[in-house]
């Protein structure tokens, strides 16, 4: 199969338009599988009670919101190397749906933090460098959204990525390294509760879920930018309408 | 089963707010976003269209 | 000997440009002055306060003064036209933009480093703990002036860029931030400080290889 044939954007958009419906279905029936274990077969937590099944959602977001953030440093650096216009387009597609996620952890690490150490926000490590990734989508973001001319758009949100990327473990490393050193000022953490296999299980299947979303819809977002991009080609006047 | 009435379901065993909250936000986005995503998709569509991109 | 005659000319001439406008040359280092003494008014006058929260200050300010000469970078010399010839010339383009940053490093974090002192004695520190902030700076500065090169690169003629550049920026300076003020931190706390100067210089050389080199591809984006 010559996978390039799939990196020009007039090929790749009846692709995906195919594909939408699987993932969409793939991720409705994961995630009906996944609340029903997080609600009815993970058993009551000792420590948490019921509290801890935040952690059904909290965690599948957290980790889906860093993975995205590789999978577009992945499209970056294709789309510098081979320079195919493709890869600019999925970076874009990815960001918007990976900064949700990273919002979703902090909304709901927050949730789950008031009962459990009884305040909103803690300065843990964690949640703070969770909070900096959300920072580095909005960065992200802001600069794709600013920059008019696509080819321009498309390389300079590729660089972006790409520092951002190399970044991260040594941001992660610093935040640890501070938390470290201001041991005293930070609360007691509880553990996150022992895992049950249940519970394990609950949180791979809602992550695939997840996952499963977060292809649907950056396929379906892709579309969206190779249509604007693409309005005046002739293979879009030929068949993308129907 | 660890519910013994739909009530004791919403209660959460206390935690209720939380638990809801947190599985209601994830739920509110991720039906926001593809509504977003369609409206999106329409719109361009429609150019297209005006564009003089008949099928 | 090329190689540094490339980077040496590049920084001579934008010192001398830089120094044709005074009132810019100087911006920087007022608004770090005037950003830290804003910090007692806000919080109060207590000296054993002020002593605690003086490093993160003074590094908050300047990483905010460094930021606020970037803009400035690249600007003038893609306006001009200069830039354009710059990156067409034989010379190395990652050469001559690392000429550029220390340049913007001379004229905006050099006197942050050399200002510190007195801002530490009216912060109540003491004499050590000034030397341990004046290393850190003098460490660190070069990494903000490196690391922002790339935002000013990505954000060069594109609308809104100042505000972008900081929001691009920002949360690449939190390892800097962190080392640069934890080093005074585990100074007062009696903790051993070598390893945050291990850790900037190790920024310090990672900066220098690779941030010069992002910013010539990413300056070649913005003039295709």
């Amino acid at each position: 199969m010559n996978w390039f044939k799939y990196a020009s954007p007039a090929s790749f958009y009846p692709l995906a338009g195919k594909l939408i419906p699987y993932f969409a279905a793939i991720t409705v029936v994961l995630l009906a599988i996944g609340l029903w274990i997080s609600f009815f077969v993970a058993p009551t937590d000792f420590q948490q009670g019921e509290g801890y099944r935040i952690i059904f959602v909290h965690v599948p977001a957290s980790w889906m919101s860093m993975f995205i953030y590789c999978v577009m440093a992945f499209w970056s650096a294709l789309g510098l190397i081979f320079n195919t216009r493709l890869s600019g387009m999925m970076t874009q597609a990815l960001a918007p749906t990976g900064a949700l996620f990273a919002f979703l952890s902090l909304v709901t690490g927050s949730l789950w933090g008031k009962p459990m150490w009884g305040t909103w926000w803690v300065w843990d490590a964690r949640l703070t460098s969770q909070l900096i990734l959300f920072f580095l989508y909005l960065g992200y973001l802001a600069l794709t959204s600013a920059i008019d001319d696509s080819r321009r758009r498309d390389k300079a949100g590729a660089i972006l990525s790409l520092v951002g990327v190399v970044n991260v473990p040594i941001i992660y490393f610093s935040v640890i390294w501070w938390n470290t050193l201001h041991q005293g000022a930070s609360v007691s953490m509880t553990k996150a509760p022992t895992m049950a296999h249940t519970m394990l299980m609950g949180m791979l299947i809602m992550a695939l879920a997840f996952w499963g979303y977060t292809i649907a819809m950056g396929l379906k977002r892709v579309r969206c930018i190779i249509l604007e991009r693409e309005m005046s080609s002739e293979w879009i006047k030929k068949n993308a309408v129907e | 089963m660890q519910w013994n009435s739909f009530s004791d379901f919403i209660h959460m065993g206390g935690y209720g707010l939380y638990v809801w909250g947190s599985f209601g936000i994830c739920a509110l986005a991720m039906i926001i976003e593809p509504l977003i995503l369609q409206s999106r998709n329409q719109k361009i569509r429609r150019q297209v269209k005006r564009q003089g991109g008949q099928p | 000997m090329n190689l540094f005659t490339t980077v040496f000319i590049m920084v001579r001439r934008d010192l001398i440009l830089a120094l044709r406008h005074k009132s810019e040359l100087l911006t920087a280092l007022f608004f770090f002055v005037i950003v830290v003494n804003l910090l007692p008014l806000g919080v109060g006058p207590d000296p054993k306060l002020l002593s605690k929260i003086a490093p993160g200050v003074l590094w908050i300010g300047a990483l905010l003064a460094t930021l606020l000469g970037l803009p400035r970078l690249f600007a003038h010399d893609y306006q001009d036209g200069s830039l354009e010839q710059l990156s067409l010339s034989p010379h190395s383009f990652t050469l001559i933009v690392l000429g550029k940053i220390m340049a913007h490093w001379l004229v905006a974090g050099l006197p942050v480093v050399l200002i510190t002192p007195f801002l530490g004695i009216q912060f109540n520190l003491s004499g050590p703990i000034i030397a341990v902030m004046m290393a850190t700076l003098l460490l660190g500065t070069p990494v903000l002036s490196l690391i922002g090169s790339i935002g000013a690169a990505l954000t060069l003629g594109v609308r809104g860029g100042g505000v972008l550049l900081s929001l691009l920026i920002l949360p690449l300076y939190i390892p800097v931030l962190i080392f640069g003020a934890g080093a005074a931190e585990a100074y007062r706390s009696g903790l051993d400080m070598s390893g945050y100067f291990w850790l900037l210089a190790a920024l310090d050389i990672l900066a220098l290889f690779f941030a010069p080199w992002v910013s010539a591809v990413a300056l070649k984006v913005a003039l295709e």
